[in-house]
């Protein structure tokens, strides 16, 4: 066995701080290997982001550092100090509304598990602010990197659509 | 009214923020967690495990081998379709002796983190005798092979049959004869959350079990039996789940082995299953070869068929028994009056992830070979595609028409349908007449346009039964408590929609019970397309009897007729006098006074499945140079007797589509001669991402109520599947104009569209452009 093993597994632990949905939390006594996903869901209870295929594929982790999409299973917790992280449970205005975009989700049949859904509205959120009168075709490619396995993304893409018709109309 | 709306789901509010509850977000204080150790081999004798080394990982708390486990440890047993002749195949949780898949679980850790128990798990030195292995169906047929099971003295372990009329003879005297091989890939469900168990002991001595959402009281029974324990010391819960699709929350190894341990260790135990285990863990599907002779005369009249059939089901037989070769074989003749037919289907075993079902089982693989069949008569007759199938359907009148061939228990017997309409509309839609010009145009323009076609029926809702209790507590609130499973398609939705329905209230009054055997006794779970058609007639029947009682208070209060009686919302009111009204709660006060139970049980029995029917076209253009193949339209029409939610239907359809799309195109689940699975993530193995999947279009028509329910509904689950491989397969050949040997294996690929635009233009059968 080598040493780099045996550290390892000495499990050193470490703390630091996460900035996620506005809010400053200290995640206290985690190992440094830990996934950023890993520390969302099980440190800080933030459950609303979903591990589909933990190798960065499926984007059910997608969550938004500085409002730019990652991955939240390619990157360790540690690594995501110093930025503003936003996760499903950030895009609401408040305990009552839905965003736009979930709203247009709800009115569209968008989802249906709701187990990608999370990383499909970050990741969607992002696209809009991108692309504020994106066509379906233009959709399509932005939500490429997200598999759903229930919809077959088209009331998903309609829901993008309606979405940033609503938000058109009221700016 | 709400039945026929296309409501918003009730699901939908708390999924979209991020307050779903799947099962790895159950989380409990001092909970350990679960990695399972698995073969490396495909096929091995297992000499001996060293565990000793996982022990001193920090955090290990134990490591779990097949010598842990009872002596008298039972395998898990099948659910459906259990043919005896199957038992020797069943499987055992860990494997003791020979491992038979690469992926069958050998060891399970359980440690204080993932983390650790993975660190662990590396360590776990098992040593391993290697056995020959054997994957490929027409290999594991010849007398040399390998054998999984020595004692069966074969690899092809049952075998089923169905004969209607001298097949022998009708082929014999038929003027046109054809015979061709058809092959359907390995490929799988892949929901995209993977499965998952939280195992919870108390002090009490029960075990909560969390995660198997599908069917709790089936496995619960099973569990209750593998762990011998009183079955009421088991309590499951449904959690929300990342969809189903036929492989998720049947019994698998796991399901003994997390809630073993917790009893064992006397500790909460979580155990997630990760995407490169899942795809060797979790139940592959699909997996057949045909080999088959149609007879048919020249205006393509079909005179007879016999198909040999045979399906990979891995290493072991599953809790879905002998489910997929009997649906392939019961569902193959399809929509056609066959005068005779011979059917022979073989259970081949390989050494391979055993086979389960996958949405559409057996109808998606033999809906590809028959509507391929279909149109490679036609191409040889030269003759309309679809006017071949129009002579050759099944006539409304013939309604209810026994097919000849048995599944799930029960005869096929068509309920009702009218095909030929069916067809009609879909032709006029797709502007079928207009096609041949649009193909020459695009032939002109130099790239390849094809449309086909692929008609196919479903069977849905299957029984034995179901039951509700549907009912208005003393704070006026509405409950509805259904032994079917949420496994993402709105059952909640469906179910107060129907109860809502008869209540003349709004369908989020009504609080939706389901998936928790401490609350709900009994149910059979979803699966087989059959929640509306089972649990929600139960609701809708047990809802109207309590609008009945509601309505026998309602008369004693205001001394009044059923007729100067209105529900709404709010509550009971007489027509007219808008004094005389009560609300909820005062009605369930009153209830109570004058003796009325406003608690009511229904159970329904299901007599029969019902088989709703339907069509795909597709409309594709082809890259001459590249073999790329571009969907430029996609149409399913099918008939589901009565849409309850018109969105959820389409929703089904449409989602269904694309699985059948991966399967036809995209997906496989590839294996090297050794037993490897060479697709073993999310980079091989490539499921239908949005820019693959087509806009499709919908027609959902309720032109044949199922004679079998009061509502006339039938399922929707699997139809959007069923036809996809046959459609594409066929609209490719169409534009080609190739022959029928062509395209007769699935996937199709952009290599082998090549291999045949430059095979036709050699022979210059296909024009060069």
């Amino acid at each position: 066995m080598g040493i780099l093993a045996v550290i390892i597994m000495e499990s050193q632990t470490v703390f630091y701080e996460l900035k996620v949905n506005g809010k400053t939390y200290r995640v206290d006594d985690v190992e440094p290997r830990m996934l950023l996903a890993d520390v969302l869901r099980d440190v800080l209870f933030l459950t609303g982001t979903h591990l589909g295929c933990e190798h960065g594929v499926c984007g059910a982790c997608t969550v938004l550092l500085d409002g730019l999409p990652a991955r939240s299973c390619l990157m360790l917790g540690i690594q995501a100090q110093g930025y503003e992280i936003t996760t499903v449970e950030g895009l609401a205005p408040d305990e009552e509304h839905l965003s736009v975009l979930q709203d247009a989700f709800w009115e569209e049949h968008g989802l249906q598990c709701g187990f990608c859904t999370s990383g499909i509205l970050t990741t969607m959120s992002w696209f809009l602010k991108q692309n504020p009168t994106p066509t379906r075709a233009e959709i399509r490619e932005a939500l490429s990197g997200n598999l759903c396995r229930c919809t077959g993304y088209q009331n998903i893409v309609t829901a993008v659509e309606r979405a940033a018709a609503k938000m058109k109309a009221a700016s | 009214m709400s039945i026929g709306e296309a409501i918003k789901r009730i699901e939908d509010p708390r999924l979209l923020v991020g307050k779903g509850q799947y099962v790895a977000d159950v989380r409990v204080p001092g909970m350990l967690e679960a990695c399972v150790v698995r073969s490396l081999y495909a096929h091995a004798k297992i000499l001996g495990i060293d565990s000793s080394a996982a022990y001193a990982i920090k955090g290990v708390v134990a490591v779990v081998t097949a010598s842990d486990l009872p002596a008298d440890l039972q395998p898990i047993p099948m659910r459906l379709t259990a043919a005896p002749e199957l038992v020797h195949a069943l499987q055992m949780p860990l494997a003791n002796t020979i491992v038979r898949y690469a992926g069958e679980p050998v060891a399970v850790i359980v440690a204080d983190s993932r983390y650790a128990a993975e660190d662990a798990a590396e360590q776990v030195l098992v040593a391993y005798e290697m056995l020959p292995a054997v994957t490929d169906i027409r290999a594991a047929m010849r007398a040399d092979a390998p054998l999984l099971y020595p004692v069966l003295g074969s690899n092809t372990i049952y075998t089923l049959a169905a004969k209607k009329g001298d097949s022998h003879q009708a082929l014999r005297q038929a003027p046109y004869r054809l015979t061709l091989d058809f092959a359907i890939q390995r490929h799988a469900a892949i929901p995209l959350e993977t499965r998952g168990l939280v195992v919870i002991p108390d002090a009490q001595g029960r075990i909560h079990v969390y995660g198997p959402t599908k069917v709790v009281h089936f496995n619960r029974i099973v569990l209750a039996r593998l762990l011998n324990c009183d079955p009421a010391l088991i309590h499951f819960i449904e959690t929300d789940v990342g969809g189903g699709f036929g492989a998720r929350g049947e019994f698998y190894p796991e399901d003994f082995l997390i809630p073993f341990i917790a009893r064992n260790v006397g500790r909460p135990v979580r155990w997630i299953e990760d995407r490169m285990e899942h795809l060797k863990a979790t139940n592959h599907s699909r997996e057949q070869r045909h080999h088959l002779t149609v007879g048919f005369d020249d205006s393509g009249r079909l005179q007879g068929l016999e198909d040999e059939i045979w399906v990979n089901t891995g290493a072991y037989i599953r809790t879905h028994g002998a489910t997929v070769p009997e649906m392939t074989q019961a569902m193959l003749p399809g929509p056609y009056d066959w005068p005779a037919f011979h059917l022979v289907t073989h259970v081949v075993v390989t050494n391979k992830t055993p086979m389960g079902t996958y949405r559409a089982p057996g109808r998606y693989e033999g809906t590809f070979v028959r509507e391929r069949l279909v149109e490679a008569v036609a191409h040889t007759l030269q003759l309309d595609p679809t006017v071949v199938r129009d002579r050759n359907f099944i006539k409304s009148e013939q309604m209810p028409y026994t097919v000849g061939t048995h599944g799930l228990g029960e005869d096929v017997v068509f309920d009702s349908g009218d095909y030929s309409r069916m067809l009609a509309i879909a032709k006029e839609h797709m502007q079928w007449a207009d096609f041949p010009g649009r193909k020459a145009k695009a032939r002109e323009q130099g790239h390849l346009r094809g449309m086909g076609w692929s008609f196919f029926v479903e069977k849905t809702g299957l029984g034995p039964w179901e039951e509700a209790r549907v009912g208005l507590d003393t704070e006026g609130t509405f409950y509805c408590h259904s032994g079917l499973a949420a496994l993402g398609q709105g059952t909640e939705t469906l179910l107060a929609q129907l109860v809502s329905d008869q209540l003349g209230i709004k369908p989020e009054q009504v609080k939706l019970v389901h998936g928790d055997t401490d609350v709900v006794p009994a149910g059979n779970g979803s699966f087989a397309s059959r929640g509306t058609a089972t649990g929600g007639i139960a609701a809708y029947i047990a809802a109207e009897e309590l609008r009945r009682r509601i309505l026998m208070v309602s008369e004693r209060r205001f001394e009044a007729t059923p007729l100067d009686l209105q529900l709404g919302p709010e509550g009971p009111s007489m027509v007219g006098s808008p004094s005389k009204r009560m609300d909820w709660r005062q009605v369930a006060a009153y209830a109570g006074k004058v003796g009325v139970e406003l608690d009511v049980r229904e159970r329904y029995d299901v007599p029969h499945m019902t088989y709703p029917y339907g069509v795909h076209a597709a409309e594709v253009d082809i890259d001459r140079d590249t073999g790329r193949i571009s969907i430029e339209r996609y149409l399913i029409a099918y008939d589901v007797g009565r849409a309850v939610n018109p969105a959820l239907v389409k929703g089904q359809i449409i989602g269904g589509m694309v699985q059948g799309l991966g399967g036809a195109l995209l997906e496989e689940l590839a294996y090297d001669n050794d037993g490897q699975l060479l697709s073993g993530t999310f980079m091989d193995y490539l499921l239908p991402t949005s820019c693959e999947a087509p806009d499709i279009e919908v027609i959902i028509t309720e032109d044949a109520p199922s004679r079998h329910n009061p509502l006339g509904v039938k399922g929707c689950g699997e139809g959007g599947t069923t036809g996809v491989g046959a459609a594409l397969a066929n609209a490719v050949a169409d534009a080609l104009d190739a022959p029928p040997q062509a395209f007769t294996e699935l996937p199709i690929r952009p290599e082998t569209v090549r291999m045949w635009i430059q095979r036709l233009s050699a022979q210059q059968s296909l024009d060069r452009p």
